[in-house]
Formats: structure tokens, sequence, C-alpha cells
């Protein structure tokens, strides 16, 4: 999950953070991290272009953005073979 | 009323200068002398590093600008933000369309306009006034001076006013502070004075 966090870092511009100041389950968004709807933005397309996976449904987003640790459970299930 | 201009701070050539005294300086490229000066001046907003470099500059600039100065006691409905510059977003938007032979990223697709910059500024420091952004070809004292001073006169206690331009590593942010009170650098707001600290 470190090498998630240090792209996280990276593609959303959060110099101020090093991985291990990002828990595994600290909620992304609102209280949390404190990631606004362009990062959301950003984590859809960092997916894409680091794992190659799509996210069709929006619905799925909070689900999937909520933590560290979801989007990585995201990425094994759907990377694709 | 008569109007003046409070302080003026420039970041150009590696060095951020207050009411014309430098503050800071390095001869770093543009994007590392952004980061040096955000640390010299000790400021705790992660947000700066999520702005593209027209933002960064302005933003800096109005940090120093309004360091030790208590806006607080004014009604931010009428503290304004009048801007320019010749070159518009045309550096990020650069970057945006560079972005678009990958995938476009929407981090800098909300940095495709220049007045960004007045809103980052105004989201900062709580500003609520007026918020204007002029492209002009070069920078214009009787423009910036003839729309704020009217501002000043209908609607508007302070006004921040100036140019913030870039592209590449070509950069320069001349911010000013216009206000009712003396205080300050006791320059009257006019056309002259204007033009004369922009070219100290």
């Amino acid at each position: 999950m470190s090498e998630l966090k240090v792209k996280i870092i990276d593609a959303l511009n959060l110099k101020h953070l090093k991985p291990e100041d990002i828990g595994d389950d600290q909620p992304l968004f609102v209280h949390g991290l404190g990631l606004d709807s362009i990062d959301a933005l950003e984590l859809i397309v960092l997916l894409q272009q680091n794992y190659n996976i799509k996210i069709t449904d929006p619905q799925e987003g909070p689900k999937i953005f909520k933590s560290v640790k979801t989007m990585a459970e995201y990425i094994r299930s759907h990377q694709p073979a | 009323m008569a109007s003046f201009i409070q302080g003026s701070c420039r970041l150009q050539n590696g060095k951020v200068i207050l009411n014309g005294q430098e503050i800071f300086s390095s001869t770093v490229a543009l994007n590392a002398f952004l980061e040096k000066a955000y640390g010299h001046l000790q400021l705790n907003y992660p947000k700066f590093y999520k702005m593209d470099n027209l933002s960064r500059l302005g933003f800096l600039a109005s940090e120093v600008l309004l360091k030790g100065k208590d806006i607080s006691s004014v009604n931010p409905f009428e503290i304004s933000v009048v801007l320019s510059n010749s070159k518009g977003s045309l550096d990020t938007d650069a970057s945006y369309f560079e972005s678009m032979k990958k995938v476009a990223s929407p981090a800098l697709f909300v940095y495709t306009l220049p007045n960004i910059v007045n809103g980052e500024i105004s989201i900062r420091h709580g500003l609520k006034g007026e918020s204007t952004f002029f492209v002009t070809p070069s920078f214009d004292p009787d423009l910036l001076y003839a729309y704020s001073d009217e501002i000043l006169k209908e609607k508007s206690k302070l006004c921040l006013a100036g140019w913030v331009d870039v592209l590449g590593e070509r950069y320069e942010a001349f911010l000013y502070l216009i206000g009712k009170d003396n205080t300050g650098l006791k320059e009257k707001h006019s056309v002259e004075n204007i033009k004369s600290l922009y070219s100290a």
C-alpha cells in the first residue's frame, strides 16, 4: 500500500505529506485527508493511467475511494490479467 | 475621497520584494523558486502545492503584501481584487493540452482560466468583494487605476490590484494594496505612483 500512497501523493500534489502520514484506513475525503471533488477525478485518472482500470459506475466512487485500503483492494480485484 | 497605495510586492528574477526591500532571493528555476519562497515565508497552506504557477505567484505576492495587515476589521464584501496580465492562463493551457495526449488532468483543467488566481487569493483571505481580471498587451496602469478608483469610490474600502504574468520561466508578479487610510507607503493612489512603483 505504500507504493499506492506514493502515487496518490504524486498525483494530487500532496507535497506536505509523506506516505507514512496517510493511514491505511484513514478516510480520504472531508474530515480525513481532506481531499475534494477535483482530487476524486485525479484518483480516477490515477487508476486509469497506472493500473489500466476504468471506473464505469460513478456510484462506486465513494466505496472505492473511502481509504487507501479500499483503493488497494479495488485495484487488486480489478487489475486486468 | 482620496485613496492611498499602502504597500506593494514584486516577485521577479528570483526575488521577492516588499515595499522596495528584498526579503527573499534564489536563483533556481521558477517551480523551485516558488516553493522555496513558500518555505521561507513559513506558510502552512497545503493547497499551494496544487496551484498552477500563475496562482502561486499571485498567492505568494498577496501573502507577503497582507502579512501583518489586519484586514479582518473590513467587511469582506468591501475588499476587491483587480488583477491583470498579458498571457492569460496560457502557461497552464499548454500543460493541460499536453496532458490531453494521455488522460486530461482535471487538476490542471481547473486552472485554465486566469482569474482563478483571484479566487485562490479570495479563498485564502475570505475576500468577497469585486473580483476582476484583465488581459492586456502589457502592464496598463491607466486601466488598473481607473477601475480600482471607481471600485473604491463605489463599493470597496480595500483593493488588491496589480499584474501577475507567467509563461514558462518568464514570470512577474506586481501587487499593491489600495485603501482609504494613508498608511504604509503613504503614496496617493494615482497613475503616476503606480507607474513609479512598478518601474522601481
